[in-house]
């Protein structure tokens, strides 16, 4: 966990008060809407179709049993009991009157959560790899770089005007848990040829109505440069990003029109003039930072305890979702372990009040006090003794939270949509849980194996459907919902875009498209250890649409 | 996509100015007396576009009790006012499946 100082306290603190007079302001009619509506949005209070939402930052996806007991109680007091977790590491409430809101903030200040700069035009919420600090295939902690990024982009008056809204993502991993490649800007942590450790700078990528993946602009940055050179991207596209038009005003068009090498070249030029100023990380800026990181203290433990293998012999439920949810730790004896917020049939990531409490406190007994948030929409104890997985798993499953369908096709990530958000105009949840339900199965769903389906209720994609190995848009004509599907993209180190299947197909006929395109998967991998993504790599779309446009 | 709110005004049937409550968000309505009601059927119904551009003129000019007016599409069935969409009726109605929490899951 990262521990906050006197100076963050103070910042959040001094955000609340100043936000409870503008509210108050508003609501006396001194402010009109027009000139409280940036405000509320720099502190994450968005008006939706029928109520206000508003949109807490989990940086880096960590949160502590405090502040997720704190989470818990703000869906009680201020909402209707349940929270939703995002596609970046954020909460989300759906209900909260604005006349409350002030209330709700400082609930929030007293655990260090916040609401800033999670929506405008500035750098959002950094992100990571959910299994930060604890994976096997990790070299450092990307969370020391993502803090420090955050602390340098927080009320960065340089960056709180960009030309559209600015996403950054961190990881330090072999396996992409992050998406970095469909983010602003995402950092990918590795080794040079002489050992040292660096980011392969990423920019570019993005998802929404021109959807790509980004390009690599810097294969090897020193650690030592990272806020300089970070800095002189984003004033390459502070200075050229384009203001007059919303559809391009993304960093992502503006690499793309320029072209990755002039683009590459323009930050090259920028960066030379500031990299060995006051941006320059030196060891003991890092340090002190990774010294307000604390890890857990771990036990002396061995892998597979005598009592694990029993359970798992014994209890083949417990052993399936084992099999499925519980991933290896780089810490002999321990294990991270993945919360299924995926229930068949429930909204894809949301979480009840009660939910949230248990959660907190199994994190407290079992999981040194760390809960984190993926973009996958679930939660993650990242650090769970073997010994005890057990009994932690006969919690989990009585609080609906071990459904063992992590990474398979009921794992469904999906917007808000319709349902919710004013900018949608099809829903996404209902057509989530409608396959989830189609999907029940845990037995065909680990036949299948992994297989991410990702809806978005429109273009601007916060379901991510581009990079789902199956993708949903929901389209409207004339007044009624159509879906269209594209196939063979993903989010990880191989990052592409999916292709489009064919016609966009009526909301109720979804369900059975897609059960016609996994069936369609079945016949035709080569063996039950292909997968979806890489049969559809191998054969194409073609085979897939004959299936479905001759059925349908 | 456009939201309503940014859409030019076209009207092909009965429609009503919509908003949201500004202390909590709610969904409501103009009423023939320029007030704001929660219920639908209290709305003041027009099918003429100028009408309507009037009232949601008159709407927008004070933001104190709702914000983000629009004008939205209803259906008059027996003197009962009906929303004339899918977004309207989740409007009207809330999500369309059951809240996390809830009884009905």
């Amino acid at each position: 966990m990262y521990h906050y100082d006197d100076f963050d306290r103070t910042l959040v603190a001094e955000r609340v008060a100043e936000f409870r007079d503008q509210v108050a302001r508003r609501l006396s009619g001194q402010l009109t809407e027009e000139e409280f509506k940036p405000l509320r949005l720099m502190n994450g209070v968005y008006l939706q179709l029928h109520a206000y939402m508003l949109r807490i930052a989990v940086p880096y996806g960590t949160l502590s049993s405090p502040q997720l007991r704190t989470l818990a109680h703000i869906a009680r007091r201020y909402d209707r009991g349940y929270g939703h977790f995002t596609t970046r590491q954020n909460i989300q409430f759906n209900w909260i009157k604005l006349e409350e809101m002030p209330e709700t903030l400082a609930a929030l200040a007293e655990t260090g959560l916040h609401a800033m700069q999670t929506s405008g035009n500035c750098i959002r919420n950094i992100t990571s790899d959910q299994w930060a600090g604890v994976a096997r295939d990790e070299i450092e902690d990307p969370r020391i770089y993502a803090e420090i990024l955050r602390q340098h982009s927080t009320m960065h008056p340089e960056f709180s005007f960009l030309p559209r809204k600015f996403k950054i993502a961190v990881t330090a991993a072999d396996h992409d848990r992050a998406a970095i490649r469909v983010h602003d800007i995402g950092l990918r942590m590795h080794r040079n040829g002489a050992g040292e450790t660096g980011f392969e700078v990423v920019v570019g990528g993005g998802l929404g109505r021109t959807p790509f993946v980004g390009k690599t602009i810097k294969p090897f940055l020193h650690k030592r440069d990272l806020l300089s050179y970070i800095e002189a991207v984003l004033r390459v596209y502070n200075q050229y990003g384009r203001r007059d038009n919303i559809y391009k005003a993304r960093i992502k068009i503006l690499v793309h029109e320029l072209g990755a090498e002039k683009f590459a070249a323009e930050v090259e030029e920028e960066w030379r003039a500031i990299k060995d100023g006051a941006l320059a990380l030196d060891e003991a800026v890092v340090a002190d930072i990774a010294s307000r990181f604390t890890y857990p203290d771990y036990e002396t433990l061995t892998d597979e305890p005598a009592s694990l293998q029993t359970a798992r012999a014994s209890d083949r439920r417990f052993d399936t979702w084992f099999r499925n949810s519980v991933a290896p730790h780089k810490v002999p004896g321990y294990a991270i372990v993945t919360l299924s917020l995926k229930p068949e049939g429930a909204p894809p990531g949301d979480a009840t009040a009660d939910q949230m409490d248990r959660i907190a406190d199994l994190a407290e007994r079992y999981s040194f006090g760390e809960i984190r948030v993926g973009h996958e929409q679930n939660l993650v104890l990242p650090h769970v003794a073997q010994r005890d997985l057990p009994a932690l798993w006969t919690v989990l499953d009585a609080i609906g939270v071990a459904t063992p369908n992590v990474g398979l096709v009921s794992d469904i990530i999906a917007c808000p949509g319709l349902d919710y958000c004013s900018l949608a105009n099809t829903r996404s949840i209902p057509v989530a849980q409608e396959l989830t339900r189609r999907f029940r199965s845990l037995e065909s769903a680990h036949n299948i194996g992994r297989l991410h389906i990702n809806i978005s209720g429109c273009i601007n994609a916060c379901g991510h459907h581009h990079v789902g190995h199956i993708g949903i848009l929901g389209v409207e004509k004339n007044g009624q919902e159509f879906y269209q599907i594209t196939l063979g993209g993903r989010a990880d180190e191989h990052a592409e875009l999916g292709s489009l299947l064919g016609p966009a197909v009526p909301y109720e006929q979804v369900a059975d498209v897609i059960e016609d395109v996994v069936a369609a998967y079945i016949e035709l991998r080569v063996r039950p250890d292909e997968l979806f993504i890489d049969t559809v790599k191998r054969v194409g779309i073609e085979p897939f649409k004959e299936r479905v446009y001759a059925t349908h | 996509m456009t939201a309503p709110q940014q859409q030019k005004l076209k009207i092909k049937g009965p429609v009503v100015i919509t908003g949201n409550r500004l202390g909590d968000g709610a969904v409501v309505y103009l009423t023939m007396d320029g007030g704001w009601s929660t219920q639908l059927n209290d709305a003041e119904v027009t099918t003429l576009a100028d009408r309507a551009t009037q009232l949601l003129s008159e709407a927008n000019a004070s933001d104190i009790d709702a914000v983000s007016a629009y004008v939205a599409p209803v259906i008059v069935e027996a003197g009962s006012i009906k929303p004339g969409n899918l977004r309207e009726r989740i409007r009207v109605a809330g999500p369309t499946f059951a809240l996390p929490g809830s009884e009905a899951r």
